[in-house]
């Protein structure tokens, strides 16, 4: 119920509106949740509304807790 | 340097071996969670004697048998149509399910979102529709958007029934249990990009209750818990995030503005758990003409279980699917019984699909 999937922004279509594509499909995305969304954004989509921008995976900030993960791992 | 999701995997269970030299009993709270951890079985590669237990976080699963039952009665009603989100339609009310009763001519509609609800209210003019609103902070503020819309362009034949609930409050419930003895919760990914991590300190240092917020992929709930067993070798209990992706730490304000704009807290039933105080949302006075319960008159009947379900005690983390006497005998995804084994996010769902080769 709380899936949601990753979209980046290919258009904004309205106030609350714009259009997100995940792989190959392309579906309108309430926006009225997110401030100042642009054209190329990742969002995260749940049940047709954009819920967050999504941060790059390959963020400092994940590389620093995988880096303390390995540390744990003694590697 | 970035690597793959195996590798990742891999360095969090061998973390998991060094961090873990006791048994260990965490709960993951989000039916999401659940599903991933049996799909990508992540459980085979947990050091001996760290267990996970899924909680109630399927928010289909946890709504009251009675508040099935007020859906189905008034899908009979002439002039209303029901509208919800797809799994609610197949849980089994007392005497049908919603799908049953659209079989019998009911007008029963599935929508993938609350704004195709009142997107159905501008179409069916003639019908009163009744959204079943149900799910936690991730989806609540989609449904308190639709009521602001709905009041702006004043349609007045949309109404809410309101089902959502809040994770925070279940969770205090579950770690005051002895009973449970849990030792840390994994908390839901998409209730925390809402909410921050602000709202669960207190089960933290009140509780003592690590607490760590993970994403839904194996290399992201494996470092979920590899910071939880980390809090547990030191004693440091708190709230971190190992999903910094989508989650910061104040949450996402604009959506927490629209829940309280629109809702406030209220009682709710819980299936498995009874009326818990402040675990629901109500629709405020200032938008209670779309408010089914008020417009309606609705009260949800005091309806027992199916006879024989264990819903209410997977959910409460009190059994695992498997020790459901029905689990794969009588109750099975293609004929239900209890709503775990009908959504795609239930546990019992979950372990019918993925987890029976664990089976003794």
């Amino acid at each position: 119920m709380c899936l949601a999937i990753p979209h980046t922004i290919v258009s904004i279509t309205g106030q609350k509106t714009a259009v997100g594509r995940a792989g190959t499909v392309e579906v309108q995305v309430r926006t009225d949740l997110v401030e100042n969304l642009a054209v190329g954004d990742t969002v995260l989509v749940h049940a047709g509304f954009a819920i967050e921008k999504l941060m790059s995976d390959e963020a400092a900030e994940i590389e620093a807790l995988w880096d303390s993960i390995r540390a744990f791992a003694g590697q | 340097m970035t690597s793959s999701v195996f590798e990742r995997v891999g360095v969090g269970a061998r973390a998991l071996e060094k961090l873990a030299d006791r048994p260990l009993k965490f709960m993951e709270v989000c039916g999401t969670h659940t599903v991933s951890i049996y799909r990508s079985g992540l459980r085979a590669l947990l050091p001996a004697g760290f267990g996970l237990v899924s909680g109630p976080g399927c928010p289909v699963c946890v709504t009251s048998q009675g508040a099935i039952d007020t859906l189905v009665r008034l899908s009979g009603k002439e002039g209303v149509a029901i509208a919800t989100y797809g799994d609610m339609v197949r849980v089994p009310g007392t005497s049908f399910s919603l799908a049953q009763a659209r079989a019998q001519g009911a007008s029963v509609h599935v929508v993938l979102s609350a704004a195709e609800s009142l997107d159905l209210a501008r179409e069916l003019r003639g019908k009163t529709v009744v959204f079943a609103g149900v799910g936690f902070e991730t989806t609540a503020p989609a449904t308190a958007a639709v009521i602001l819309e709905a009041d702006r362009i004043r349609q007045d034949n949309f109404l809410v029934l309101n089902l959502h609930k809040t994770v925070p409050t279940v969770l205090r419930t579950l770690a005051s249990d002895p009973k449970l003895g849990l030792d840390g919760f994994l908390l839901p990914g998409h209730v925390s990009t809402i909410l921050g991590l602000e709202p669960y300190r207190a089960l933290a240092a009140d509780h003592g209750m690590p607490c760590v917020v993970a994403g839904f992929e194996p290399d992201q709930i494996m470092a979920g818990l590899v910071l939880l067993a980390a809090q547990k070798a030191t004693g440091r209990f708190s709230v971190q995030s190992a999903y910094p992706q989508a989650v910061r730490a104040r949450g996402n304000e604009r959506a927490k503005a629209l829940l309280s704009q629109v809702f406030e807290e209220s009682d709710a039933a819980w299936r498995g758990l009874g009326i818990l105080p402040g675990s629901g949302l109500k629709i405020r006075d200032l938008y209670s003409r779309f408010d089914a319960r008020a417009c309606l008159g609705l009260d949800d009947p005091e309806t027992p279980e199916p006879p024989g379900c264990r819903c209410g005690d997977v959910l409460a983390g009190r059994i695992a699917p498997a020790e459901c006497p029905l689990f794969d005998g009588t109750c099975t995804p293609e004929e239900p019984v209890g709503p775990c084994m009908v959504s795609s996010e239930g546990s019992c769902a979950a372990a019918y699909r993925f987890g029976r080769r664990e089976l003794p």
